[in-house]
């Protein structure tokens, strides 16, 4: 088992400028599964291909249990790795696909047909052993894919978007049987993701990537509650935070003429920070539809069943400003009424240069 | 509720249907289709009929009912007044085919490899020069050929034109080998080296068993371009070691007023070729148009 370390790793592809991955600092546990999210970019895929081998680290290091990996090719890391195309051998059985690495590594053919056939009954692949990859499901070459890689018993487990080829449905299913089979191997795990839902349901830590810069990495719960920027705010959660530039006009933030309440630290801490312009975040399930408040329309309501969301287009500073609004319940709103909105619960304040003001 | 149930009298359609106006010009293109390819068939099916027929028959007006014969055919093969006998010449043929085969794969497979998986700075340049080596008109380059051979000592040998038909089919066969190599996914080759593969393992096991068929398609072309050259045989070995195109012209030399006999001649130098072909049509098809995607 192993911890994995970046230190200040970055890539520059050659004939680009601007670093894909830029000094990149992250410790992961041993035994954690660790999301790497962000959006279409932003370098995830980049940064789980450096610690794999397959990207050349101009600068910093990579970690494997505290040894420097940073200059050895990817056969010496001992790491498994699912690719999002799955990338199974077309010319091979599953069974052989499955066996290939450890057939690569001399090891016995006995000891190896019972590790994969370990590996298959994990993962219910039993039946389909002698079939080629072009006889499976999306889903069953997603399994021989994951077989491969635990058939192995690596150091760490790389895998980048290896859901995102799967239906939705078979998706969601998919994630949280992922999610349990990494508990019960207690195999480190590196996951890569655009979709910020499964980076919230799978991680036991969340790292945000934007721009090839790390933005904050934290369990899911601290993600959603205490983006660290505004970044962070606006990617992570669905539907998405609201967010507002606001001006600071004699010391008060307010939205659509409603002034907002803080709590004295926190006030004094947005009167300690720079700049007049910032932005206020608030989520949805933090605003209520109420008989006083902000004054709106309802422009479009998305019915979920047991809850659904109200798109509420008011004025704000001279222009039309959609609030989101989360009505539990059966919602007796429709588009085209006149409501009025309610701040209740956790305010988030960004400075003028999208860092979280704290208290 | 009538609509639900299906009519057991109504099938599927064989193929679409073709409406209106098109279906006219849908008919014109399939009958010029059939002439046009009968026109270019033509020749070849008289060549055929020719080689079972009577000298005399073969050099009358043309009929197309006669007694058929393999006289021609025993005739030609076993003829010793050419420069060589046909079974010298098949031998020959064969062999150097084969040989300079089998060189040009070897020498074909790691260029294109490299030039499609591990690209080089100006690769594009590298592949340039390849077959730009294919725009010398070959009689051009006949002369220092030939003198290159004497100072050699090589006239006259099959191991001349094993050295040239290699040289003539590699450049064919790289270009064709790097975009069969360059369809092979990038993630396959990643897999396979964290799986531990080393380079030579990773080509024998994972990047040829998927270009098989395009090798194969390669390997089809370098025979065929090889067993066919005729310039270069001609020039540099007119003699004994010589192939079958050779054997040919010199069966038009001595039976030049046996219509017949050359035709069975000709018959017999088209007929491997037509075979591996017709053999090969399928793979070869595959492996061409999996080439053709990139
Ligand atoms: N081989 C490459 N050469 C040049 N630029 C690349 C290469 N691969 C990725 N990039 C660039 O690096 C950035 C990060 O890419 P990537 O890591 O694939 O993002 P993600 O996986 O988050 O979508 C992107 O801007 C992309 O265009
Ligand atoms: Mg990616």
């Amino acid at each position: 088992m192993a911890e994995v370390r970046y230190e200040a790793a970055s890539r520059i592809y050659p004939g680009t400028e601007i670093p894909a991955v830029n000094s990149l600092d992250l410790d992961i546990a041993d035994g954690e599964l660790l999301v790497l999210v962000g959006p279409s970019g932003s370098g995830k895929s980049t940064a789980l291909r450096m610690l794999a081998g397959l990207e050349h680290v101009n600068e910093g290091s990579v970690y494997i249990n505290d040894v420097d990996v940073t200059l050895k090719p990817p056969q010496d890391r001992d790491i498994a790795m699912v690719f999002q195309n799955y990338a199974l051998y077309p010319s091979m059985t599953v069974g052989e696909n499955m066996g290939f690495a450890l057939k690569q590594a001399k090891v016995p053919k006995h000891e190896r047909a019972t590790r994969v056939a370990e590996a298959a009954r994990i993962l219910g692949l039993e039946p389909y052993l002698d079939r080629k990859p072009k006889n499976l499901s999306g889903g069953q070459r997603q399994r021989v894919a994951m077989g491969r890689a635990i058939v192995r018993n690596p150091q760490v487990f790389l895998m980048d978007e290896p859901l995102s080829n799967l239906d939705a449905k078979l998706r969601v299913q998919t994630r949280t049987e992922l999610a349990d089979l990494q508990a019960r191997l207690g195999v480190t795990t590196v996951y890569v993701t655009h979709d910020q839902v499964e980076a919230m349901t799978m991680g036991h830590r969340v790292a945000v990537l934007d721009g090839g810069i790390l933005q904050q990495v934290d369990r899911p719960r601290t993600l959603y509650s205490e983006p660290v920027n505004r970044f962070v705010a606006g990617f992570i959660g669905s539907p998405a935070m609201n967010l507002l530039d606001v001006k600071r006009t004699d010391g008060t933030l307010s939205i659509s003429g409603q002034p907002l309440e803080f709590d004295p630290a926190m006030a004094s801490a947005i009167n300690a920070s720079h700049g007049s312009s910032m932005s206020v975040g608030v989520r949805p399930e933090h605003l209520t539809l109420q008989s006083t408040g902000i004054a709106g329309e309802v422009t479009v309501v998305e019915e979920l069943g047991s809850e659904s969301y109200v798109h509420v287009l008011t004025q704000h500073q001279g222009s039309d400003q959609i609030l989101v609004v989360r009505d539990q319940g059966e919602t007796q709103t429709t588009r085209g009424d006149q409501v009025h909105v309610g701040v209740h619960g956790a305010l988030h304040v960004f400075a003028e240069d999208g860092e979280r003001i704290r208290t | 509720m009538a609509s639900l149930t299906r009519n057991p009298f109504t099938r599927a359609p064989k193929s679409e249907p073709i409406l209106g106006q098109n279906r006219i010009v849908a008919h014109f293109l399939a009958f010029l289709t059939w002439i046009i390819g009968l026109l270019f068939f033509f020749p070849l099916f008289w060549l055929v009929l020719n080689g079972f027929k009577e000298e005399s028959v073969a050099n009358a007006s043309p009929v197309l009912f006669f007694d058929p014969t393999l006289d021609r055919f025993s005739e030609v093969t076993e003829s010793n007044s050419g420069l060589l006998s046909f079974t010298e010449a098949f031998g020959n043929s064969f062999w150097i085919v084969l040989i300079s085969t089998v060189l040009v794969m070897v020498l074909a497979v790691p260029a294109a490899y490299a030039l499609a998986i591990r690209p080089m700075r100006m690769w594009r340049d590298v592949l340039f020069f390849f077959i730009s080596t294919k725009f010398l008109p070959i009689v051009g380059a006949i002369m220092p050929l030939w003198i290159i051979a004497r100072d050699l000592d090589l006239l006259g040998t099959r191991t001349v034109l094993v050295i040239l038909y290699t040289a003539m089919n590699l450049p064919l066969a790289v270009w064709m080998l790097r975009s069969f190599f360059a369809e092979v996914p990038k993630e396959l080759i990643e897999a396979a080296q964290i799986d531990g593969c080393s380079l030579m393992g990773q080509i024998r096991q994972v990047i040829l068993p998927i270009v098989a068929p395009g090798l194969a398609a390669t390997a089809l072309l370098c025979v065929i371009f090889a067993w066919n050259e005729f310039f270069l045989a001609v020039q540099l070995n007119p003699t004994g070691a010589s192939t079958i195109p050779v054997w040919v012209n010199s069966q038009q030399k001595f039976q030049g007023q046996f219509l017949a006999g050359l035709s069975a001649a000709s018959v017999l130098a088209t007929l491997p070729v037509v075979i591996a072909g017709w053999v090969a049509q399928k793979r070869m098809i595959r492996g061409l148009a999996m080439g053709a995607i990139k």
